[in-house]
Formats: C-alpha cells, structure tokens, sequence
C-alpha cells in the first residue's frame, strides 16, 4: 500500500472487552469522546456528544433498529441516531459526527472522521 | 445568501408563525414589526388574566428573533419592497407577511365614544375596564366574546347585562333549542340577558335599547363583532374581500407575490376566520412556502367548545344543519341542564356536525367522527351517558412540555393520526417528559381509533402477553425471544420491558450476561442518569427510618465524593454528581455500612412511606413504621411494569398520604384497611379501598397477590391506577380476583411472590462482587479512572451543582 495515511487511528480496546448490544466511551487524543458500539453487523463509532442534551452519553444509550435500520437511542431525550452514519432518525436535520473503526489484531482502533 | 422577512403583527398568529419558521431552521432574517407594547400573548386566554391580573401567565414561548414593539408599521413601499414604521423605523424585506389581525366593531350609536365604553381585545383593554370600574356594566353583543367579557365584568364584581341584537345567545355557534339552554343556565347565574334588541345609544351612567327601556351603566364594553385590520393593504393596492379581509390564495399569496396575509386579517376563499386554529395553519402553509415547500391551507375546522360561566358549550361541523337533506337529532333535558344536538346524512350514516350545551363531555369524540359513518345509532350517541369519554375538558393540557390541548390530539386524531408516534410527530405531544403517553393512549381509544396492543415493531404482542409467553416457554434470553417471537433486532421500547419481565422471574442479576445489554441507561449503571450526564445514588431507607450512625455514613460519603445531598420526596437521601466510575467506589462504602440499593433507577418498588405510628404518635393505633419496614424488605427488587410506591399511616389522619400510593395502608383499631390504585404525579387518583379490617397476615397476603397481578398483566408503563382503570370490570373485577380468587390463580400468585422474597439479593453487592460487572463502571474504556471531561460544577448554597452544558446544538423541542 503506497496510499498516504491522513487518518490518525486511536486503539481504544480489546474487541473481546465490547459487550454485544451495548456501547462504551473512548477518549481519543485531541480530547473527543466517542461511544463505540459492538452490534450484530460489526463496530460502529458516534460522537459520544448528544446534541438534544449537550451530554457525553450516547454510548450509554440503547441499541436496536428502527424500521431494520440500526441505531442507538439517547438515554436522556430519547432520540434514535442511525449507527452507520450518526443521522438522527426523528429529526432530519440533526446528525453526529460517524467515525471510522477496525479491528487491528484484536484490538479496536476509531479512526479520525 | 439571507434574506430578510418581515412579518408585520405579533399576535398569536404572528408569533406561531415566526416560531415555526425559526424551529425549522433556514436561512431567513426575521424582523418583526409590533404595534402592541409587549411580546407575544395567549389572546384566546384573555379572560383568564381577570384572575390574577398576572400577565406573565398569557406568555407565549419567545422567539429570539430581531422584534420592534409598540411600533407600528404605517407604509408599505411595494416597489423599493420597504416599511416604514410611525417612529420612522426603514426596514427592506424581500418577503412581507401581514399578520396584523382585527379589531372589534363598535357600532356609531350616538355615545359610543364615550369615556365608559370600552373594548375587549388587549392586556391594555382589560387594565383600562378594570381601572374605570363601576357598580353596573353593559356588555354589548351576546356571541363569545361578549359572554366571556360578562363573565370578566362580573369577576371584576361589576354586575353585567348582555344585550344581543339576535334571538339568542351565540347565534353563530349554537342554534335556537342550544341558545334557549345557555340563556336559561346564565340567568340562573345572575346574569341578565336581552336577546332581540339592539342599542339605541349609550349615556355615560345608561344604555337606552332600541325598545325604549333603560339599563344603567357605569362601563360599557362592546363585543358586537370584529373587523379585520386591513387598512394597510387597502393603503398600499392590494385586493380586499368584499367584506373586508385581504385576499390571499391557498397558498396565504395576497396580490402581491411577495406579500403574505395570515391569521384574521386575511380573507381565504372567501371568508375571514375568527379563530386562531385556523389562523395557526395559515402560518403553518406561509413557514413552508417560505422553506421552498408547496404547502395549501387545508380548509379550517371552526368546531369550538368552551367554557362559559361554567356552562359547557360545544359546536362542531355543520351546526345548523345546512347540508341538503341533514336531520336532526336533538336530545333535551332541561332537568339536568344539557341540551345535544347531532346533525347526520339523509340516511343517518355520517356525522355531520352537532351542538352540545350544558353537557360537552362527548364533544371530543362526536367531533372526530364529523364526516365519518357512525359508531351506533344516532340516538345513543347522545342519550345520557352515551359516548363513553374521558372526564378531561376541551381545553384541558394533556402534554405539559409542549402546551397540546385535548382539542389538538383530538384534532390531530381527526386528520388521521392513528397511533402515539405519530400523535408526537403532529403535535409535539409526548416528546417531552413522555409522562402524557397514557393519555394520548387514552384519548385514541375515546375516539373510536383501534389500539395496536403491539409492545413496538419487534412484537407484535403486548407486553401482558409477553409475560405470559416468556413464563410458559421458559425462554430466558431477548435473542431467543426475539428470534421466536419477535423480529428484528429490538429497540429501547422491548428491550428494557423483556429485561424487566426476565428480572420479576428471578432470572439472577441484571447484569448478567446478555441482560446487561437490554437495560435502559439507569438500570445499566443502577443509577439515575442526571442532565449533565452524571449519576444520583439512593440508598434504600425503609419505611424511611434510619439511626444516626447510618446518617452518619451518608453524610460521609456525600463529603468526601461531593455530592449535592437532597431529602427526597419519599423519604430517603439523594446523593447527586457521582460520575460513572464513582458509582463503586461510593457503593462499596455505602454496602460495607449495611446500605442496600433503592431502586430509585428501576421501575421497581420504591418507597414505603411510613408515618411515625403508635410508637411515638398519640394518635396512632397500629406500628406503622414497623409494618412500612416489613413491606418494603418484602418487595424489594421487584421489578415492575411502573415504578411501584406504597405507604403505611398509623390512624386515619392519613400522614404517610397512603392513599395517594399504588397500594397504602391505613391502620385501624381492628387491624388494617388495604388501598389500591392511587398517584401522585402527571395525573393524582386516590387509592380505592380494597379490604378492610384485616389482620396483617391477610394484608400481606393480598397485597401480594395484588403486586404479582399487576406485574404480570399490566401494560409497560402502566401505573397501577391507570391499570385499573383500564381492567375491565374495574375494581369489581379487581376485588374478585384478588379477595375472590375467581380467576384460581391466587395461590400461584402468591408462589411466584415467595420466590421473589427467597431470591432477592441486593444488586449493588452484587456488582462489586463480580469484577467483570465491574469493569463497565468506567467513563472511558481507554482511559479508567478519567472522568468525562465535559462535566464541571459550581457551589451553590454551600452545595456542589452542575455547570450547565450549554445550549444543546438542538434547542430542546
Ligand atoms: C428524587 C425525587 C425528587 C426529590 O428530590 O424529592 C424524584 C426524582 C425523579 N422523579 Fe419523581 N422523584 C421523587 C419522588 C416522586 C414522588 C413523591 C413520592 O414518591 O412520594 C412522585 C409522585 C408520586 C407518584 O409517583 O405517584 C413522583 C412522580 C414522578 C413521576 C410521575 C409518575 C406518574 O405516575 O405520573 C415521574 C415520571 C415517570 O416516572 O414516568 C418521576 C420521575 C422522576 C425522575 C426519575 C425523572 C428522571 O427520569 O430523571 C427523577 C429521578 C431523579 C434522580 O435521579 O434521583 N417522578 N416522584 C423523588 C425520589 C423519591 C425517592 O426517594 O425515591
Ligand atoms: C377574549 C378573546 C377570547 C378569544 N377566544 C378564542 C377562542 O376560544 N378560540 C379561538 O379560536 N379564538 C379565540 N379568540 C380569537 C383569537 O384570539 C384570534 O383568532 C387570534 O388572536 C388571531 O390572531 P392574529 O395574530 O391573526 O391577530 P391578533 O392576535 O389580533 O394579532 C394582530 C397583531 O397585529 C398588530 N398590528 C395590527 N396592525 C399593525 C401594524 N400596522 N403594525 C404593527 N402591528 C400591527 C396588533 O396590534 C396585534 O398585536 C379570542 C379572542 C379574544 C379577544
Ligand atoms: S397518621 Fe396518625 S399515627 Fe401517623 S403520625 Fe399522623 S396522626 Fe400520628
Ligand atoms: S407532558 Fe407531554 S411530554 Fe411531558
């Protein structure tokens, strides 16, 4: 691969240490926080920020689909943010930052967006 | 590139208008251009202001947008598209919207104009009519306005007449046998009414009527119609109706392309409508032009229902019976005071329209059914106690957080919303604190729309059934469940009720295994989630009795983790600001001191609240402490369909407000009376007696049979009162299977209630005791033992508080 790398890529955690169905926060270097989520159809990573209550939570929130799309639910106000691309599903114009995951021998590394 | 709207008015229509536009965002600079001298007010709740005199209780939620107040617009330059304002005031827009609405007509009777005539439109007009005062008044003009202005004269302790140029009362919204009702319940309240007269002129201590007689008054207020405020238009060449009103097409276009006219200055095919609904959607239809959209107005529905001098007075669709070959049906009973009135099609199978006075309760429902088959005959529909409704009013709020009216979901429901989600999309109602959902629930099923029983879109089951499946089949797992029974992957309406339906079975901790992941955020930490992401603790107080040296531990951990401490309102601590991975730390201190978890995250029991008792109170007949502690140990943990609250007082004089809890108890001098059923909170109900003078063995055992009941066959969400309320049979029902046992399941009732109180065990030890469980306790998986750095206090009263995260990127909606 010769491609230049742009992308800064963290290394969060263990994948075994990602409980099915749920998410965990991380703190990347510049200080983000992102909620990193372990589904049925693989890693997903939002901004942990949620913009209906300004608190880092949404990877406290619980995950499901909407209609056969995968999202997480705000715990505080309850909106629903698709996991594949951080669009906030009962407001259109609403959306958080989706960044990019991989599993690199086992460990979890988010990239930055 | 920005564009500049003005909107001149900022009435209610106005104001809706600016606000929608402001919720949907865009690229609009909005001036607003006032001739009133303050924001925004609720005008429909005008006469309201009479009780209080407090102005601030008429505000409309304000809009941050650039406003002129007490400055009104005088020219409007069409071809430099510019206004001018009486102070001078230039402002460019390239989109005008006309929102200046109308004025009220007084008649050119000879002394119209003198110092004791007033008018009823503003703050300003009702401060003026209350300084003038007076001992007699003439309100002139018997519509709604003018009653509502008798009424405020007469609230003011000025004793009105209402004189009215038609036969009857309210001519426009009731007819002749409606009108007859209303006159005689006014009357009855000492109000004087003269229908079929008019006013020959006014003196300033009388009114002489057009047949000669004489009314004394100090203050006259006119109500005799309104007018729309159209002048500006006609000014500045734009089309006017015939009878006034500015002409706008379905879109609220004037003649003038980037001219709007909305609310009651406007005059859309053909008519001026004096009533802010329809008002409000002619806003809504400019808003979305404005946004690119192609929104029409729809056509307005102008059924309205109020309250007048307490007398119920309703009319909906077509009143008067004008469709061709419309029947009546009326139903008169001048004993109790209720006259109902429905118009149908020529072969009694559509709703047409209706008047009800005295007795609206059936308005809600009937409405909806305008222009729809009928549910029964139409002679049911308004014999006494027909149409089976909620006690609600009208005008009652059904959601707080967001103002919707039982009028709007009727009316949401009446354009077809059909469930609860869509009810929240159309109105707003239920996206706040969601404590309204029931009643949205409720108010559907009223209006003869069919309820999905469907938990969400993974089951088709309600949860009642879920329960009585997961029981039989022994599945213990959501995957399973969903797979076998569901579909999809679950979401956060089922994934916390099977978590909740798993835990009453005793399926072990509720952070084991694949449960962990089915908990809302609460039960997922066994805390409750504050605003700016931190977490409270509750210890468990039973019966809210605690020694020093307990206290002394709280106080203790509180100081040194620095939490906010609050004596809540069910008799315990509340310890506020723990971050995630406090929550251990201050647990393992707080179990090694004897404390268990409270339970204040769960739907789970609560509190039992206890009075001080025969132990200490001269009054008090039973321990009522000792009982609260032996219940509350009893029922501990139960996870629960709601949360579940209960209270035990020592004599009637009912200090541990037992009767507002899902089950209190009262002692008395042969044992103990058991209640069921009471609230506290969005909607208060008493608790209904369900036994009587009972010894304790027997209390407890049917208070367990009554909490496995509910914890198997309630809804999710449904607090005991509302369960019952919906059960049919009701209490009855209730009695019989819980005294009766005429279902034969007390005894497995009582079995499942016996395993709960064997397997109970604390969760928070359990927590601590298993490192894995442990292990999720960390605010970053990367980086444990960093807290979220977007959490920061302030000192408040000597207390640690949130700092405020700001305005959310989303203003709260
Ligand atoms: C802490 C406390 C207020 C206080 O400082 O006193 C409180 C705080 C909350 N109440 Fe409450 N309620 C508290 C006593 C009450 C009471 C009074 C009582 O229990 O005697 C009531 C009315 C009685 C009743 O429930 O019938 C009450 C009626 C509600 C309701 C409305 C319930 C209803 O049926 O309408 C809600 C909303 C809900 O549960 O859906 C609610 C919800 C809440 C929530 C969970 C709201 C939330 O989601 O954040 C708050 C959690 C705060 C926290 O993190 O600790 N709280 N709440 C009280 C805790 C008592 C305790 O020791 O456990
Ligand atoms: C006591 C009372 C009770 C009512 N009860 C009900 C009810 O139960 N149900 C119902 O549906 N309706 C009711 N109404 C009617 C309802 O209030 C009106 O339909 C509604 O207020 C119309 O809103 P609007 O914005 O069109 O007009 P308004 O609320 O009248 O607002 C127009 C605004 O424009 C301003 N304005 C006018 N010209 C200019 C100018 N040139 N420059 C700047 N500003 C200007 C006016 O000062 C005013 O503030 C009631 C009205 C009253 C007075
Ligand atoms: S309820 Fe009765 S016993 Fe209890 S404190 Fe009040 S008066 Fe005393
Ligand atoms: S009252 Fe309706 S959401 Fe709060």
């Amino acid at each position: 691969m010769t491609a230049v790398q742009e992308r800064t890529w963290t290394t969060v955690c263990r994948f075994e240490q990602l409980l099915p169905g749920r998410g965990v926060a991380a703190l990347l270097p510049d200080g983000e926080q992102v909620a990193v989520f372990r589904t049925e159809d693989g890693l997903h990573v939002l901004s942990n920020h949620d913009p209906f209550s300004s608190a880092a939570v949404l990877s406290r929130g619980i995950v499901g689909d909407r209609g056969g799309v995968p999202v997480v639910v705000s715990p505080v106000y309850k909106q629903a943010f698709e996991l594949a691309t951080g669009r906030c599903v009962d407001d259109a114009s609403v959306a958080v930052t989706s960044y990019p995951v991989e599993v690199w021998d086992g460990y979890v590394r988010v990239g930055s967006p | 590139m920005t564009r500049t709207l003005v909107v001149i008015g900022n009435g209610m229509v106005g104001h809706h208008l600016v606000r929608t536009l402001t919720e949907r965002g865009g690229d609009w600079r909005i001036v607003v251009l006032a001739e009133e001298p303050r924001p925004a007010y609720d005008r429909v709740a005008l006469s309201s202001y009479v009780d209080g005199w407090d102005a601030s209780k008429l505000s409309l939620a304000p809009v941050d947008v650039e406003t002129r107040l007490g400055d009104k617009v005088v020219e409007i330059d069409r071809e430099a598209r510019k206004v001018v304002t009486e102070q001078g005031f230039v402002t460019d827009y390239d989109a005008l919207v006309l929102a200046t609405g109308s004025y009220p007509f007084v008649p050119p009777v000879p002394g119209h104009d003198l110092p004791n005539c007033y008018v009823y439109r503003t703050i300003e007009d009702l401060d003026a009519i209350r300084a003038h005062g007076g001992v007699n008044g003439v309100v002139i003009g018997g519509g709604l306005l003018g009653l509502e202005a008798a009424n405020a004269l007469r609230l003011m302790g000025v004793r009105p007449q209402v004189v009215e140029l038609a036969p009857r009362l309210m001519p426009l919204q009731i007819d002749e046998g409606g009108g007859a009702l209303l006159r005689r319940e006014v009357l009855r309240l000492g109000l004087d009414v003269h229908c079929g007269v008019s006013v020959a002129s006014v003196g300033e201590d009388r009114v002489v009527l057009s047949d000669g007689s004489e009314l004394p008054a100090d203050i006259v207020v006119f109500s005799a119609g309104v007018r729309p405020r159209d002048d500006l238009a006609r000014r500045f060449g734009l089309e006017v109706g015939e009878r006034g009103g500015i002409v706008v097409d379905a879109a609220c276009r004037t003649s003038d392309e980037s001219i709007y006219a909305i609310g009651e200055c406007a005059c859309i095919d053909g008519r001026v409508y004096g009533l802010v609904a329809p008002g409000y959607a002619m806003a809504d239809v400019v808003a979305d032009q404005l946004s690119g959209g192609a929104k029409v107005f729809p056509g307005a529905d102008t059924s309205t229902k109020l309250k007048l001098l307490g007398v119920d007075v309703a009319s909906f669709g077509d009143a008067h019976a004008v469709s061709p070959g419309a029947l009546e049906v009326v139903h008169n009973d001048p004993v109790s005071g209720s006259y109902k009135k429905i118009v149908v099609s020529d072969d009694a199978g559509t709703l047409l329209g209706g008047v009800l006075v005295g007795d609206a309760s059936s308005y809600a429902t009937l409405r909806a059914y305008v222009g729809r088959p009928l549910p029964a005959d139409p002679g049911s529909l308004i014999a006494p106690a027909g149409v089976a409704n909620t006690a609600l009013p009208d005008d009652a709020q059904v959601c707080s957080c967001h103002a919707v009216t039982k009028a709007d979901i009727v009316a949401a429901i009446g354009t077809g919303c059909a469930d609860v989600p869509s009810l929240k999309v159309c109105t707003k109602a239920g996206t706040g604190c969601g404590s309204c959902v029931p009643t949205l629930k409720q108010l559907l099923t009223s209006c003869g729309v069919e309820q999905s029983k469907a938990l969400c879109e993974h089951f088709p089951q309600s949860r009642a059934e879920l329960f009585e499946i997961i029981h039989a089949t022994g599945i213990r797992t959501f995957s399973q469940l969903v797979a076998e029974h569901g579909s999809g992957s679950g979401c956060d309406l089922c994934k916390p009720v099977v978590a909740s339906i798993l835990a009453s079975l005793n399926s072990g901790h509720v952070l084991e295994g694949e449960q962990a992941a089915l908990q809302d955020t609460n039960d997922h930490f066994l805390a409750n989630l504050q605003r700016n992401g931190t977490y409270s603790v509750v210890p468990r107080i039973p019966g809210g009795e605690i020694t020093p040296q307990k206290l002394m531990v709280i106080a203790e951990v509180a100081q040194d983790f620095g939490l906010y401490t609050k004596i809540t309102g069910g008799q315990r601590i509340d310890l506020f600001g723990a971050t995630v991975d406090q929550l251990p730390l201050i647990w393992r201190r707080l179990v090694d001191a004897g404390f268990e978890s409270g339970h204040a995250y769960g739907k789970a029991l609560r509190t039992v609240k206890s009075c001080v008792g025969s132990t200490w109170c001269r009054y008090g007949v039973q321990d009522s402490v000792g009982l609260a502690i032996e219940l509350e140990l009893r029922y501990r943990g139960l996870r629960s369909p709601h949360k579940l609250k209960a209270g035990v007082s020592g004599c009637a004089r009912e200090c541990a407000e037992a009767r507002s809890k899902d089950f209190g108890v009262i002692a008395t001098e042969q044992g103990w009376n058991l209640y069921v059923g009471g609230n506290g909170g969005f909607t208060p109900r008493h608790a209904d007696l369900l036994v009587s003078d009972v010894d304790t063995e027997t209390l407890i055992r049917t208070i367990d049979r009554f909490v496995m009941f509910y914890v198997r066959t309630a809804d999710r969400l449904q607090r005991t009162s509302a369960w019952i309320e919906a059960m049919e049979g009701g209490l009855d029902h209730l009695r019989d299977v819980i005294v009766e046992d005429s279902l034969g399941i007390a005894a497995e009732l009582e079995k499942a209630m016996a395993a709960h109180v064997r397997d109970y065990a604390d969760e928070w030890r359990g927590v601590l005791e298993d490192p894995v469980k442990l292990a999720r306790f960390s605010s970053f998986v990367n980086a444990p033992g960093v807290p979220d750095p977007s959490i920061s206090f302030r000192e408040e009263r000597g207390q640690r508080v949130p700092v405020q995260l700001g305005i959310p990127e989303v203003m709260a909606r």
